[in-house]
């Protein structure tokens, strides 16, 4: 426990811990080993405060699921703080909760994680009940059904209600066929509500095992004293064949797609969705870089060109925006988005924002616009250091798509080094109407809109 | 300069160690600025960063009467013209410099954040722009006209929503008359001119109302600069009056009609002040009930047993004087009764009983064994920091929070609930759901009579 009192004590020791960390290992942090079941370990050594995030990285994610059972990797996540055959049903959540952390978990299209934030003298308690949920899930029919209902409120939640949700869903679901992105990670409703406890059982047994796992450790911990831990409570976890994984490879897109989603709002909204290259290799793939240095000359801080064109000089829309990540299992989309202003048409936005593109493309960008998205860059390298969180899910991100936390500076060198001849090509060479999805949210009209009646008030 | 940034991250890595060895709060230096700020500074060399906020008495609590949004408004527009800057000058120096500035408006608070390298020359920049927009906005006829047109069209998006909906009427029921009530609509905002924005800012944006909050790798020295500097050119102007303490609400229940396929509901009444005799007693008793996430009462009842919602929660959220205590959660339309019902017997169970003493145990072990994860970043710190300037609390308020939860039992929990949450003030609040009832569903029929909600 943290007491006052105790901080006088310590103090004085503080110039013999800086001599020490001086001379030591900062510059190797973070530190990776490998568990003989096959389970990466990576930590970093982040001594501020007396506080650690541990996660767990499963290699699945929403793109591994069969059809049918779409959202069954985000199912089971939540069926992961269900109990285990030594831990009770929410006794994780107590355990973690008593000794002062939080925890909780999130389901991507790539991967699985779960997560607390704990002070450092309980980072062997995380690990016994992780690694147990890691090999001695408990599945029952009285707590999954309930459970399947809380999934349908979720989805209820983010999707169904939320208009510019339903129009991302419906723009992965047209701007890719074969490939498992087309699904939403959550899953379709029909898929949740047939789901067996079966389903989610197999998900378990075929996917979690030590050498589907990555564990991260980041915080106020030493490294070798982590490497031990793991050693000791993910070490005997038997490694385990996993499945196959049989990936459709997206079918090359052949002409211009069109969705349009009717839903209760307000402002008409469209995005526009090209498909364009993922990272695979830091050192060689320039045009990755290039695009997401065009999409922070775009979008990337308030006076960019989207928003300054659209919305502050033409004035034709109340927001615009650009989005690119160019990393993750799958294939990537470069996307541009808009709400036309009153007065204005979709037809008009989505114009302006090819015709920002356009402009690129015949005229580059300026060195002052190069510049300042390199300034960015290199500042929220230093920003990203605040967050423990932060870090951690970084790392977990890298490791998860295919990449390494090694790659972290390799990327950072490879967007400072594009060029403005780079960002031109990029934008003249991917952005044809062959490859691209529109997506549109069509306001329903007023009588689907709210309107306060009068209720009477109720006294009980 | 990445030679440079590395030794001072080693260099700060290290001398942060100690203090990490036994976290007792950050140590928080005090000063009153010559421009009559009142100033609050810890020093935190691990990071080549810094992170400052300025706090004005100045949120949604002092719109006009008939001007609601005002507030929000004054503090969007700085950034778009200032000291002769246009709103281009201003996006781009900020970029340049590789800073971040944000904030925002609440009931009480306008805040103004900077977050930027330490290093002198992005530093110095950030923080002379800072003072530009803060001390002298242009609030550009153009900028301002084009910019309530998009408040407007945000509130009217904003209203086809049903958390939006529920959101609101809550706020005004609860709230009455009160200032912390007022809810900017179409004809207020509509009603706002640049003129108001320019008398909001004179009134309300004096260094005699504001503090400031620096949080990083500065030295005290630097810190007073920096202070003085952000504050010396403001309007010369005080704190406003005081605020009265909200009047309880009759209870109420009212629904708003949405053909959503969820059901919004918002449960609550006023709570909490800053400055609270209360305080612990709530601030524990609400982590039973439905603060502490999965583990809390309302969780296992509303969400592990009966699958009714995602997200179901409880919170004080402490004000000047006594703001919200609400309890949320959404659900399908068709079982909103049901659910309902069950988070009325849970707080009236609460109220009536208390936690048990194990409860009591988890919450208190959870809020103090978790102190010094509150504390582990440097935003994180700003936060607490500047809540406790802005609020007038006491220097030594985190160093004491532990041993004042150690305080805290079920009795005490159980007495401050049944005098400070009372069920004939309580204001039930539910929107949508419609989408998930028949055309002429039971509960919509209900409704029209005045039946619906708990028994």
């Amino acid at each position: 426990m943290i007491r006052p009192t105790l901080s006088q004590l310590t103090r004085s020791a503080c110039a013999l811990a800086a001599g020490l960390l001086l001379a030591g290992s900062v510059q190797a942090n973070p530190f990776e080993t490998t568990l003989d079941n096959g389970m990466k370990v990576i930590v970093k050594e982040d001594r501020r405060a007396p506080s650690v995030v541990h996660m767990v990285w499963y290699g699945i994610g929403s793109m591994d699921e069969p059809d049918g059972v779409s959202g069954i990797a985000h199912m089971l996540e939540h069926m992961m703080f269900k109990g285990t055959e030594t831990v009770g049903p929410g006794e994780f959540n107590r355990r973690v909760s008593a000794v002062g952390g939080r925890d909780n978990a999130f389901t991507g299209r790539d991967y699985t994680a779960y997560f607390q934030q704990i002070p450092p003298e309980h980072l062997e308690q995380m690990m016994m009940l992780e690694s147990d949920r890691m090999a001695n899930l408990k599945l029952a029919e009285d707590l999954f059904l309930p459970e399947v209902e809380v999934v349908k409120e979720e989805r209820r939640l983010r999707t169904d209600d939320n208009p510019r949700a339903l129009v991302f869903e419906q723009l992965m679901a047209t701007a890719f066929q074969g490939h498992p992105y087309r699904r939403p990670i959550i899953g379709w409703m029909s898929d949740i509500e047939a789901y067996r406890m079966s389903d989610a059982q197999r998900w378990y047994d075929d996917w979690y095992a030590p050498n589907n796992a990555t564990l991260v450790v980041v915080g106020d911990v030493a490294h070798q004293d982590v490497f031990a831990l793991a050693e000791q409570h993910y070490g005997p976890i038997a490694a385990r064949d996993l499945p196959d994984r049989r990936v459709t490879v997206e079918p090359a897109q052949r002409g211009p797609r069109h969705t349009v989603v009717r839903a209760p709002a307000e402002l008409p909204f469209v995005a526009l969705a090209w498909h364009v290259p993922t990272l695979r290799d830091p050192q060689q793939d320039r045009d990755v870089y290039a695009l997401q240095v065009l999409s922070a000359v775009l979008d990337g801080y308030d006076g960019a060109r989207l928003p300054r064109q659209l919305v502050r000089e033409s004035q034709i829309a109340v927001a615009a925006g650009a989005s690119y990540g160019g990393t993750g299992r799958g294939p990537s989309l470069f996307i541009l988005s808009a709400s036309p202003r009153e007065g204005h048409t979709v037809a008009q936005v989505e114009e302006a924002l090819l015709a920002e593109i356009r402009r690129i493309a015949d005229d580059g960008i300026s060195e002052a616009e190069l510049n300042r998205v390199r300034t960015q860059a290199v500042a929220a390298q230093v920003y990203k250091r605040d967050s423990l969180m932060g870090q951690a899910m970084e790392i977990g991100f890298l490791e998860s798509v295919g990449l390494s936390w090694r790659d972290d500076e390799v990327l950072l060198a490879g967007l400072r080094s594009v060029t403005a001849e780079e960002v031109q090509a990029v934008a003249a060479r991917y952005f044809d109407d062959t490859t691209m999805t529109r997506a549109e949210l069509d306001p329903l009209p007023p009588d689907g809109s709210p309107r306060r009646l009068p209720s009477p008030a109720l006294r009980h | 300069m990445d030679a440079m940034r590395k030794t001072l991250i080693t260099l700060g890595t290290a001398m942060l160690t100690c203090s990490g060895i036994a976290w007792a709060g950050p140590d928080i230096q005090h000063w009153e600025a010559e421009s009559g700020a009142r100033v609050f500074f810890v020093e935190s060399r691990a990071l080549p960063m810094l992170d400052i906020r300025i706090d004005f008495a100045a949120g949604s609590a002092y719109d006009p009467d008939g001007l609601e949004g005002l507030a929000g408004m004054t503090r969007a527009l700085l950034d778009t013209g200032a000291a002769g800057l246009s709103e281009n000058d201003i996006s781009e120096q900020i970029a340049d410099t590789g800073a971040a500035f944000g904030g925002g408006t609440d009931r009480d608070r306008t805040g103004f954040t900077i977050r930027t390298l330490s290093s002198q020359t992005e530093r110095d920049a950030a923080i002379a722009l800072a003072a530009k927009l803060l001390s002298a906005p242009d609030f550009p006829q153009a900028a301002f006209e084009r910019e309530r047109n998009r408040s407007i069209a945000g509130l009217r998006e904003a209203l086809t929503r049903p958390a939006t909906l529920a959101a609101r009427r809550f706020s005004s029921a609860v709230f009455g008359d009160h200032p912390y009530g007022k809810e900017s609509t179409e004809d207020t905002l509509g009603r706002i001119t640049r003129a108001e924005l320019v008398d909001f800012h004179q009134r309300h944006y004096g260094a005699r109302n504001a503090t400031v909050t620096i949080v990083g790798d500065a030295s005290r020295d630097e810190a007073e600069q920096i202070a003085q500097l952000l504050t010396a050119s403001l309007p010369d102007a005080g704190p406003p009056p005081a605020l009265d303490t909200p009047a309880m609400p009759e209870r109420m229940l009212e629904r708003i009609p949405h053909p959503s396929a969820q059901a919004h509901v918002a449960i609550g009444m006023p709570g909490l002040a800053r400055e609270d005799p209360d305080y612990y007693p709530l601030l524990v008793g609400n982590h039973v009930l439905g603060g502490g996430g999965f583990t809390s009462r309302l969780t296992q009842e509303v969400r592990d047993k009966r699958g009714f919602a995602y997200s179901v929660f409880s919170f004080f959220h402490p004000h000047q004087v006594r703001g919200p205590f609400q309890i949320g959660l959404q659900t399908r339309g068709s079982q909103t009764e049901a659910a309902l019902e069950v988070v009325e017997d849970v707080l009236a169970a609460f109220i009536a009983e208390g936690p048990t003493e194990d409860e009591v145990q988890a919450a208190r072990d959870n809020l103090i064994n978790g102190f010094g994860l509150r504390l582990d970043a440097n935003s994180k710190i700003l936060d607490h920091v500047a809540m406790i300037a802005f609020y007038r609390l006491p220097l030594d308020w985190l160093e004491t929070y532990t041993g004042h939860v150690a305080e805290v039992d079920a009795a005490a929990i159980q007495d401050a609930f049944a005098r400070r949450i009372r069920p004939e003030h309580l204001v039930i609040v539910v929107a949508g759901g419609d989408g998930d009832r028949g055309p002429e569903g039971d509960a919509a029929s209900e409704a029209a009579t005045g039946g619906a909600g708990a028994r």
